[in-house]
């Protein structure tokens, strides 16, 4: 069974970032972009059931500017097999990523689609949903747990309240939660032979899909800044502020 | 002229620095309380290091290392110099160049054992009356009934108290040259069990867990199958050797500035006084700039420092300049990092101190700054002697 693995190119979660100042957006000039994290885990994921013999082979796969090659390699360098670039230099929203993927999964034939729950810069957590519905596959958000067993896939999903398992049949989405696993170091070794492995080159157009942007963003502004809190003497008054203050018990 | 690192040493960079970040950065208080590293805290670092493909990095390609060239390993030894010097210890990335001498069974009962971090070594040259003056050494290995016996007192031997062997420099004989007499300096590799050998700590203020201690040789007695690199050579290592010691010392200056600055930043950039923050104050701003063009500096000397080595471009003025800069580079901006912390900067519950105590040895060892002026000096003037 081959897994597909989406790895987004994101400002580095180390970085502070900074929204321009005309507010269109997110400063991104000279400044660190990485995997997003959840992506990671999605990689990482992949690659524990492949070492577990229930994949035979990864494939990553991401959408957007020549650069975004070297997040693949990074992918390759945790293990992967070979990655697909698809490259444009728009942005690319939500349902036309998903789009694209579907026409990915078309050529590819994965039996899993292994996606982060959302990328840490616009934070949509919309694709991997999206890619379910387009392609009628059942889908498993939200992971901490995922376990093949024949063509059966249990997901742990971790939800309001609590943890939730469902059982869902195989060619199946899965998106994955902070929890999943812990991934690992990009080894020297595989650092040295990710040069080596296959990167396709395609287009949006190459799955017939049209990238125009359907959304407008009016303005982006930093987070107002956080308050000072207040230290209690006693439980008695942190109770009793919880009550007449806050309002919460 | 590319500046850029490459896919393969921006991945290792990326790497390593969150290895650090979580297997080494969190048990730094730790060490720098207790002094020494926990048994199983070096256990974890070493299986960690070894799964991440870590372990031998540094070695060359027929002793099994990936054979990276200098700016490479250069690069990945700026990220290593942000850890603790003890923790990053731990790992078992390289050996010391010397070791690359044992022949016969020295190979197998030494330096194999050492690539795969099962022995540890301390090198021993410097002694109470003999710093930088390396060949005023009076430690001596006499010949008596085909054995070397070995009589002396070594001084701020790094790590002796966890090696498992010692590799010693000693004075094995006197040659009378037309130039008077002369020393010949012998390398023995020498067991820390060795009956008459005793390590004796010494209590540093810097790099803590990574400890000076003095080793005394009463009577030791060792064969000449100890000899490493032949008997009165034991000054002869190679250059590239040394130019690796100076150049991966710089490396790690220039790392260990960029945590430094880091926090500092963090620290300038909220801390506030006089309803502003103080990076705000041009006094605080002009060491923020400073320190940036200094790291910066730094940087730039050890990767052509790099690029030099790996052109056989090399040179000991070179080296002794890109050393220079870079220990007092670290040490400028950990005190301007003091300052600007304020009295923050003193207290032992926030890791500047450390930095600060730990920028300070820089200056001393691998050559103290004023032997590598005296160095540069000597050789940029060496043509105008009569």
């Amino acid at each position: 069974m081959k897994i597909l693995v989406p790895v987004k190119r994101v400002v580095d979660y180390n970085v502070k970032i900074r929204v321009k100042p005309d507010g269109s957006g997110v400063d991104l000039a000279n400044v660190k972009m990485s995997m997003n994290p959840f992506d990671e885990i999605g990689v990482e994921e992949a690659l524990r059931l492949k070492e577990a013999g229930k994949a035979t082979e990864v494939v990553v796969v991401s959408i957007g500017p020549a650069q975004a090659a070297e997040t693949l390699r990074t992918g390759l360098a945790m293990g992967a097999d070979r990655g697909i670039l698809v490259k444009t230099d728009a942005a690319v929203e939500p349902l036309a990523v998903a789009k694209i993927l579907k026409g990915v999964v078309e050529a590819e034939a994965p039996g899993l689609v292994i996606l982060g729950k959302q990328a840490i810069d616009d934070d949509c957590a919309q694709t991997g949903q999206m890619l379910s519905a387009l392609l009628g596959w059942s889908q498993g958000t939200f992971a901490s747990k995922v376990v093949i067993d024949g063509d059966v896939l249990s997901v742990t999903r971790e939800v309001d309240g609590g943890l939730q398992t469902v059982k869902l049949k195989m060619p199946a989405i899965v998106t994955t939660d902070l929890r999943l696993n812990e991934p690992r170091y990009a080894s020297l070794p595989n650092i040295m032979k990710a040069k080596k492995k296959p990167i396709d080159e395609k287009t949006p157009a190459d799955f017939g899909v049209d990238t125009t942007p359907r959304l407008k963003v009016l303005t982006t502004v930093e987070p107002g800044a956080r308050k000072a809190g207040v230290k209690v003497g006693s439980v008695a008054e942190l109770v009793q502020k919880l009550k007449s203050e806050a309002g919460v018990i | 002229m590319d500046f850029a690192l490459d896919f393969e040493q921006q991945a290792l960079v990326n790497s390593l620095e969150e290895f650090c970040r979580r297997e080494l950065y969190p048990h730094e208080a730790v060490v720098e309380e207790l002094r020494y590293v926990p048994d199983e805290i070096k256990q974890e670092i070493r299986r960690k290091s070894l799964e991440a493909g870590f372990d031998g990095m540094n070695l060359p390609e027929e002793w099994g290392g990936p054979g990276l060239d200098k700016q490479t390993k250069m690069q990945a030894e700026r990220v290593m110099g942000k850890p603790s010097t003890a923790l990053g210890q731990c790992m078992n990335r390289g050996v010391t160049g010397i070791l690359f001498k044992c022949r016969d069974e020295q190979i197998e009962e030494y330096l194999l054992p050492s690539i795969r971090g099962e022995r540890k070594n301390a090198f021993a040259l410097t002694e109470p009356g003999a710093g930088s003056d390396a060949r005023a050494i009076v430690t001596r290995a006499e010949r008596q009934g085909g054995e070397w016996v070995i009589n002396g007192v070594k001084q701020f031997i790094s790590g002796a108290d966890i090696a498992d062997f010692i590799i010693l420099i000693a004075v094995s004989g006197t040659d009378q040259t037309p130039k008077g007499p002369r020393k010949r300096f012998t390398a023995f590799l020498v067991d820390k069990a060795s009956p008459g050998l005793r390590v004796e700590p010494m209590k540093s203020i810097v790099t803590r867990g990574y400890n000076p201690t003095m080793v005394y040789f009463d009577n030791v007695r060792v064969p000449d199958s100890k000899i490493l690199g032949g008997e009165g050579e034991g000054f002869n290592t190679a250059n590239e050797w040394l130019y690796d010691g100076r150049v991966a010392l710089s490396a790690h200056c220039v790392g260990r500035a960029e945590r430094i600055f880091d926090m500092t930043k963090e620290w300038a950039g909220s801390r506030k006084a006089f309803g502003r923050t103080i990076g705000e104050f041009q006094g605080i701003g002009f060491k923020i700039a400073n320190m940036a063009i200094d790291i910066k500096l730094g940087d730039l000397m050890v990767k052509e420092a790099a690029w030099k080595m790996d052109n056989d471009l090399m040179n000991r003025t070179e080296a002794s300049m890109v050393n220079y800069y870079c220990s007092e580079m670290v040490f400028r901006v950990a005190d301007n990092a003091v300052q600007i912390f304020g009295g923050m900067g003193m207290m032992e519950d926030f890791p500047i101190q450390r930095f600060w105590r730990d920028a300070r040895i820089e200056r001393i060892w691998e050559g103290t700054s004023e032997i590598h002026q005296d160095v540069i000096a000597k050789d940029l003037l060496r043509p105008y002697r009569n």
